[in-house]
């Protein structure tokens, strides 16, 4: 049996390959893989302290991240689709038109 | 309101009523001889009721609160109508009315837009004169007073288009301005000591001797300067000789009878209050006796008709202010009013000549009398009674000056208001007998003014010769008797300048030339005003405008330099800091992680 601390480095690893990606990806539908690796480490935390804790809070509010995360990752995706639409390409360096 | 206020209301009102009418109906103002009219019309009204009033003798004062206050009104508007104010009515509303009567004339060759804007100052400037002659007190009187310096500015700068004109405008109006801050100053001075501006409640306090305030020789000079500066006085007289830019007219009304005599008005009108700081009433017989004199001699050397002329109003002033500081305001005011009379008839007798020769030279005249013996006629009746001769208005009025400066022991002041009689008699004779008599100049033929113009002229000396008459009849009616040496006196200087003029310009015995190389120191200051000109022109050059020079040398380099610089760091500093927004998103990632992890750090660390 596996303490807290094992769910706990789980979950910061996972956020820490999610940032990772974030910052490195060039390819924006990398990018918003690693916001899904990112935001599933805090899931991860969430349901650890929820089962350690005895609190069903952290598993509702899990659910409630999951479903949360799917919208996101729909519109996401969509803006994806419509900036390769009209740049023809999703490469996150050369998306720079708010540049000063 | 009581019975006696609605008439000289009108009379107030009716030149107000034709200026409100030309200011604001602009086709009837463009109309010209028909603004003309309108203005003329309220005119004749004012001077009917100014005439019931003097003659009816109207004494009273009518106010109205103007700045309410707790405990009564600060200031107060009103009318103060007495003897002194009535014959001022008279004399404004008069001159004006045949001024304006001669104006048709005169400037009937203007363009119709023109002369209405002329009539409309004119409304106003009667407006405002009678005004400044009806104000109970020093407020009301300052307002006025300005007024008139408005519309001696406007009608100065008549032929704006003339850079003469203009230049004369403007210096008329800066000088007089000079003064006017000095009234100013002596005014509030004058009412933060005593808290009112009304001439009544400033009198029963000078009266109940219950005006010892310190400073009060102070505030008496400063109100002083306020006359200094309209009635030309020495050092400020400089104006009314390039005032004579304006149309003949504007002098004769503005510059010879009403508004500069405004000053000696004030020191009249104020006399109970100038007679508790003896200090200065001496200074203003000194200054206006040497006024007198200095204006003399310029007279002698001058070759513009108009400007002799101008140069003998300030003459005259200095007359009239001499006798206000000698305690003889009353023969001061006498001589203000026959003054104002044949002043303004050899205004527009020199304005007839000038219509009739077209020029200002008196040089270039000559032989005028036998072209225009009407004009001539009228002409000497003037130079008579500015001469001093009697049975006419001037020689009483200034034997009355002359006796009165006499009786306060005032042995300088005399002395030069005595020479300035005699150079007075000889300055007018050499314009009479250059212009009127010796030898004709060819070119154009002069002919008689129109009766438009001669009407007025004949009206006035008939009056010059009335009143002198009138005062020969019943006396001058002087507080005293002028001691008997007086009249022969006054009779002698008067027969000597006439008799040097002639013996100099009409028989020829003696040489002007010679007489000017004899007397070359004098004739070189005189011909060059003293050098008071070049003076006030060196002092606005190397004072006014090497400071003005310096203010903006500051301004722009220094004051521009520091916000140039700071404008310029702050556009530097935003092109580099620009730089750091790159536009790429996952810069701004980079950015909130690394700040996350500061924080960590920083609560790992510090937060203990």
């Amino acid at each position: 049996m596996m303490g807290l601390p094992a769910y706990l480095v789980l979950g910061a690893l996972v956020f820490s390959i999610g940032l990772f990606g974030v910052l490195t990806r060039r390819n924006a539908v990398g990018i918003l893989l690693g916001i899904e690796l990112m935001l599933n480490a805090v899931n991860i935390n969430l349901v650890a302290f929820a089962r350690f804790n005895g609190d069903l809070t952290g598993l509702v509010f899990t659910l409630f991240t999951i479903s949360i995360t799917v919208a996101e990752v729909a519109v996401g995706l969509a803006i994806v689709i419509a900036i390769f639409r009209v740049r023809r390409t999703v490469e996150a360096d050369r998306l720079d038109l708010l540049r000063g | 309101m009581s019975s006696n206020a609605w008439l000289p209301l009108l009379v107030l009102g009716m030149p107000f009523a034709a200026f409100l009418l030309l200011a604001v109906v602009a086709p009837l103002r463009r109309s010209g001889p028909r603004a003309g009219l309108v203005s003329i019309g309220a005119m004749a009204i004012a001077l009917a009721g100014a005439l019931t009033v003097w003659v009816e003798g109207f004494v009273g004062e009518t106010t109205w609160a103007w700045i309410p206050a707790d405990g009564g009104p600060i200031a107060t508007v009103g009318l103060l109508v007495d003897p002194l104010s009535n014959a001022m009515l008279v004399l404004v509303t008069l001159v004006s009315l045949l001024v304006q009567i001669y104006s048709l004339a005169y400037l009937g060759d203007e363009r119709p837009a023109s002369l209405g804007r002329y009539y409309t100052y004119q409304s106003l400037f009667a407006f405002s004169m009678l005004g400044l002659v009806l104000a109970p007190g020093f407020l009301q009187m300052f307002v006025f007073w300005e007024l008139v310096g408005l519309c001696s500015y406007l009608l100065i700068g008549y032929w704006y288009e003339r850079p003469a004109a203009a230049r004369a405008a403007v210096k008329a109006f800066w000088i007089t301005k000079l003064g006017d801050v000095g009234f100013i100053i002596g005014i509030v001075l004058l009412w933060s000591a005593t808290g009112t501006f009304e001439f009544t409640d400033l009198f029963e306090k000078a009266q109940e001797h219950a005006l010892a305030i310190t400073g009060l020789p102070t505030i008496m000079f400063l109100i002083y300067l306020g006359a200094v500066g309209k009635s030309a006085q020495f050092p400020l007289h400089v104006w009314l000789p390039d005032a004579m830019e304006g149309p003949t007219p504007v002098s004769a009304l503005i510059h010879a009878a009403t508004m500069v005599t405004a000053g000696v008005y004030m020191v009249t009108r104020t006399e109970p209050l100038f007679a508790l700081v003896p200090e200065v009433l001496t200074l203003i017989a000194w200054v206006g006796a040497f006024t007198a004199l200095l204006a003399a001699t310029m007279a002698c050397v001058e070759g513009d008709i108009k400007r002799v002329l101008a140069y003998s109003t300030v003459s005259q002033l200095g007359y009239m202010m001499a006798a206000a500081g000698a305690g003889a305001a009353y023969a001061g005011f006498l001589h203000l009013l026959t003054h104002g009379l044949f002043k303004a008839l050899l205004f527009l007798a020199a304005g007839a000549v000038i219509h009739a020769v077209g020029t200002n030279d008196i040089f270039r005249m000559g032989g005028l009398f036998r072209a225009m013996p009407q004009t001539g006629i009228v002409f000497v009746v003037g130079t008579l009674a500015l001469a001093g001769v009697p049975p006419l208005a001037g020689f009483f009025s200034k034997e009355a000056v002359l006796g009165g400066v006499w009786e306060a022991d005032l042995t300088g002041p005399f002395l030069m208001l005595a020479l300035t009689a005699l150079l007075t008699a000889f300055y007018m004779f050499r314009v009479v007998f250059v212009t009127f008599f010796g030898r004709a100049h060819a070119g154009g033929h002069p002919h008689e003014a129109p009766w438009l113009m001669r009407g007025p002229l004949w009206l006035l000396a008939a009056l010059t010769v009335a009143v002198g008459v009138r005062l020969a009849l019943v006396g001058a009616g002087g507080q005293e008797e002028t001691p008997a040496w007086l009249a022969p006196l006054s009779i002698g200087l008067a027969a000597a300048g006439f008799a040097l003029a002639w013996a100099m310009y009409q028989r020829g015995a003696i040489d002007p030339a010679r007489v000017a190389a004899g007397l070359a120191p004098l004739d070189y200051l005189a011909r060059r005003r003293y050098g008071l000109d070049a003076l006030y022109t060196g002092l606005y050059r190397g004072f006014i405008l090497a400071f003005s020079r310096l203010i903006g040398w500051i301004d722009r380099y220094l004051v521009d330099g520091v916000l140039n610089v700071l404008t310029a760091l702050t556009l530097r500093a935003g092109d580099r800091l620009r730089r750091i927004q790159s536009g790429r998103a996952q810069d701004y990632v980079y950015g909130v992680a690394f700040g996350v992890l500061l924080l960590i750090v920083w609560a790992q660390l510090w937060r203990q």
